[in-house]
């Protein structure tokens, strides 16, 4: 008698816990609060914006509804693996952790939970190699192919030769602005540059040391791994000593509208990499605006549309609902789980066909992702602030990058990675 | 004299400047613990909420946008008019007063007699709830503050000092809001040192910081006082506002602030107002000299955060009162 009763408690139990299979459920680890909520909203609501108008115009993805589940993080990495912990038994589909800090918490539990993590333009770089990072991906590219397309367009502008020029990298005092600090050194050493690191802590808004070894040592060209007000204070510190803007380059993460416009005229010309387009000139937009934002369903208040982070957010949500077109297509079925996910994001295919029917032609990079390679094509290309218009321009094509450099420090970080935690890379 | 020599001064004078920068948010910190004995955790969150009020006003932004259009279904943004500085700044200031008077009224007073630990924590949840109020009131963007106050090397100092170190020396480089800074933090020192020395509610401040119960015996108002003093606190974190919201925009990083001036207040005690200024010159000048000398060359930098705080750890190893803080002599 006592134990049907515990087996019927237990019965009882396991059916309120156990997810709702009801849904595609993908939880979104923002931060809408807190010191770099700039950066968070937007890319929050382009997430969001994006599975809502899927839901309001598709009924869904294969008939099935999305559910973005949101949880506020604070761009904090304990506040991040709650959220984690707290929304896994959801049904998660895949985590996008927003933070290179919440990844690296995230890989071995994620990995263990067999859920996987999607980490677009940040985290552990290695983590392209998928035959050790089996549930990690990076794509469409990562830190070390950001460092070699900002040294590759410094070839382009300077015919091709670099040697003896100098080149400092301002970075964020952090797992992030470290990344590509191995890479830029590979890359001096094939290129002769003279490259000078100088690392601002959190938050940043004290950088007045480096920009004055800056103006003494002269380099010519600036290369920044900033986030948040690390970004719009560097920009002001470089207008003030009058450092050219067109010298000074940023990654993807220092290279949106709220990074230059506080310091108005004087960030003309500044550049920062980008990894999507520009602007709100897409198709997707009339849909966006029409399904989503005229009724009244926008997760924010629609004045983000065609911002670079906000469109970023775009981007990482249509990558998600495209994998989960090729797991429902691989497994069959449309209400597909955590490991279907894994393995539509290892088959996924971008064209541009498939862009231009999502209204999204030229927005990102086409490219085929592989257990060998989760860290897909490794392009982007470079933006120019245009201040008088207050907008992006994309001045490049998107780029690739030098794998002959990147590569094997691929290689042999994911090795070490295996090592440490006795797994044997493998694509089966 | 070398090139490096006059570059080691240009670090001094822009440590200098950075210290005055410091001594700016530890001002707040300073005249609220005299006169309540309070560590108002919020201090840097008031700097926020007057620097997002001043532009909000300034930029003639609708308060509580989000809300409005969210509750009733609007599309409201701006009031499509600029408010002139002068009268944005004297906006803003009302606001700070009012916000004293709150913080007495629905917090301060139901607090009195506990103890400097439940204050403290009590703008503890001051300070969050600020936060969150300033961006229900003014949204979480990044704004552009322009007060008018120029950026940018000073290039008259940097032409009439080139000729100094030779060919590898290029004048010294003093940022001209750094300068302004200099002068608005000597100017507001002063003008609170009168105010507190030859003013009557300048007396009754003071008395208050020496002895609450005998400022209460000979009738002065606690509570009219720490209106006063949260009210000059909020203007002197408005300040501290404009001139760190100019280098980087008005945004919540703001509040962070803060942390840069806790070392000051170690150092230079946490009730001395000439304290805060002369012990924000000794971390702004040690910590950038530290890093030209030290942490860039040998330490691989970013060192200023930390060693700020070491600074201030070593002077409170043999004054544990600050420099120049009240030592408390307690008898059995």
């Amino acid at each position: 008698m006592k134990l049907t009763k515990i087996a019927a408690i237990a019965a009882a139990a396991m059916t309120v816990a156990s997810p709702v299979l009801a849904d595609l459920v993908f939880p979104s680890l923002s931060y809408r609060t807190g010191a770099y909520a700039a950066g968070g909203i937007p890319f929050a609501d382009g997430y969001a914006d994006y599975m809502t108008m899927l839901n309001e115009r598709d009924g869904g993805i294969g008939g099935v509804m999305t559910r973005v589940i949101e949880c506020e993080t604070g761009f904090s990495t304990e506040k991040g693996v709650e959220c984690y912990e707290s929304t896994k038994g959801e049904g998660a589909l895949v985590y996008q952790p927003l933070s290179t800090g919440i990844t690296y918490q995230l890989i071995p539990k994620a990995t263990a939970d067999g859920i996987p993590v999607h980490s677009m333009g940040y985290g552990r770089t290695s983590a392209a190699n998928g035959k050790v990072f089996r549930n990690v991906f990076n794509y469409p590219v990562n830190y070390w192919n950001g460092a070699s397309i900002a040294v590759n367009h410094l070839l382009d502008i300077n015919g091709g030769d670099i040697s003896g020029k100098k080149v400092a990298l301002i970075y964020h005092n952090s797992a992030y602005g470290k990344e590509p600090i191995r890479t830029l050194q590979e890359l001096a050493k094939k290129h002769s540059f003279e490259l000078t690191e100088l690392a601002v802590d959190h938050p940043g808004q004290e950088q007045k040391s480096q920009w004055l070894q800056i103006r003494r040592e002269r380099p010519d060209y600036v290369l920044m791994w900033g986030w948040g007000v690390m970004n719009q204070v560097a920009i002001q510190e470089a207008a003030n000593i009058r450092f050219p803007m067109e010298n000074f380059i940023g990654v993807w993460w220092s290279g949106a509208e709220i990074d230059v416009l506080p310091s108005g005229d004087a960030s003309h010309g500044y550049k920062a990499l980008a990894f999507t387009g520009v602007g709100a000139d897409y198709p997707i937009y009339a849909e966006i605006q029409k399904y989503v934002v005229d009724t009244g369903k926008a997760a924010g208040d629609g004045n983000q549309l065609g911002t670079v982070i906000y469109n970023r957010g775009l981007y990482a949500a249509m990558l998600a609902a495209e994998a989960v077109r090729k797991a429902q297509e691989i497994s069959g079925k449309m209400q597909i789980v955590a490991s279907d996910m894994r393995d539509g994001m290892e088959a996924l295919e971008i064209t541009e066909e498939r862009m231009t029917e999502l209204g999204m032609p030229n927005f990102g990079p086409t490219f085929k992702v592989s257990c060998e390679n989760h860290g897909g094509p490794g392009t982007a290309a470079v933006a120019q602030w245009d201040a008088g218009a207050k907008k992006w321009n994309l001045i490049t094509d998107f780029a690739s990058s030098d794998m002959s450099v990147i590569q094997p420090l691929i290689d042999a970080d994911s090795a070490a990675y295996a090592a440490e935690n006795n797994i044997t890379p493998n694509c089966n | 004299m070398s090139a490096g020599f006059y570059f080691g001064v240009e670090v001094f004078l822009n440590g200098l400047m950075s210290g005055v920068m410091y001594s700016l948010v530890a001002l707040g910190f300073v005249l609220i613990f005299k006169a309540s004995g309070v560590f108002n955790y919020a201090q840097g969150v008031m700097a926020l909420f007057a620097a997002l009020t001043l532009v909000g006003v300034q930029s003639g932004q609708v308060p509580f946008a989000h809300l409005i259009n969210a509750v009733f279904g609007t599309n409201v943004q701006h009031f499509g008019w600029e408010v002139p500085t002068f009268f944005a700044l004297l906006i803003a200031l009302a606001v700070m007063v009012l916000f004293a008077v709150l913080v007495e009224k629905f917090v301060l007073k139901h607090l009195v007699n506990q103890e400097p630990i439940i204050l403290f924590m009590a703008t503890i949840g001051l300070a969050y709830f600020m936060e969150g109020f300033g961006d229900l009131m003014w949204g979480a963007e990044i704004k552009k503050l322009d007060v008018g106050i120029p950026q940018g090397g000073n290039l008259w100092i940097e032409e009439s000092t080139a000729f100094l170190g030779g060919d590898g020396f290029y004048g010294f480089y003093l940022d001209t809001l750094d300068i302004y800074a200099t002068v608005i933090a000597a100017i507001l020192v002063t003008s609170l040192v009168l105010f507190s020395k030859y003013t009557k509610t300048g007396r009754a401040l003071r008395a208050v910081a020496d002895d609450h119960q005998a400022a209460l015996s000979v009738g002065i108002s606690l509570r009219a006082i720490w209106v006063i003093v949260w009210a000059i606190a909020g203007f002197v974190a408005l300040v501290a506002g404009i001139m760190w919201g100019s280098k980087s925009g008005v945004q919540f990083s703001l509040s962070l602030i803060a942390l840069k001036a806790l070392p000051v207040l170690i150092l230079g005690g946490f009730t001395s107002i000439p304290g805060a200024i002369v012990g924000g010159l000794i971390i702004g000048v040690g910590e950038k000299m530290f890093e030209f000398l030290i942490g860039a060359p040998f330490l691989g930098g970013a060192t200023e955060n930390w060693f700020a705080y070491m600074l201030a750890l070593m002077f409170l190893v043999f004054r544990p009162q600050g420099l120049f803080g009240e030592k408390i002599i307690e008898r059995v």
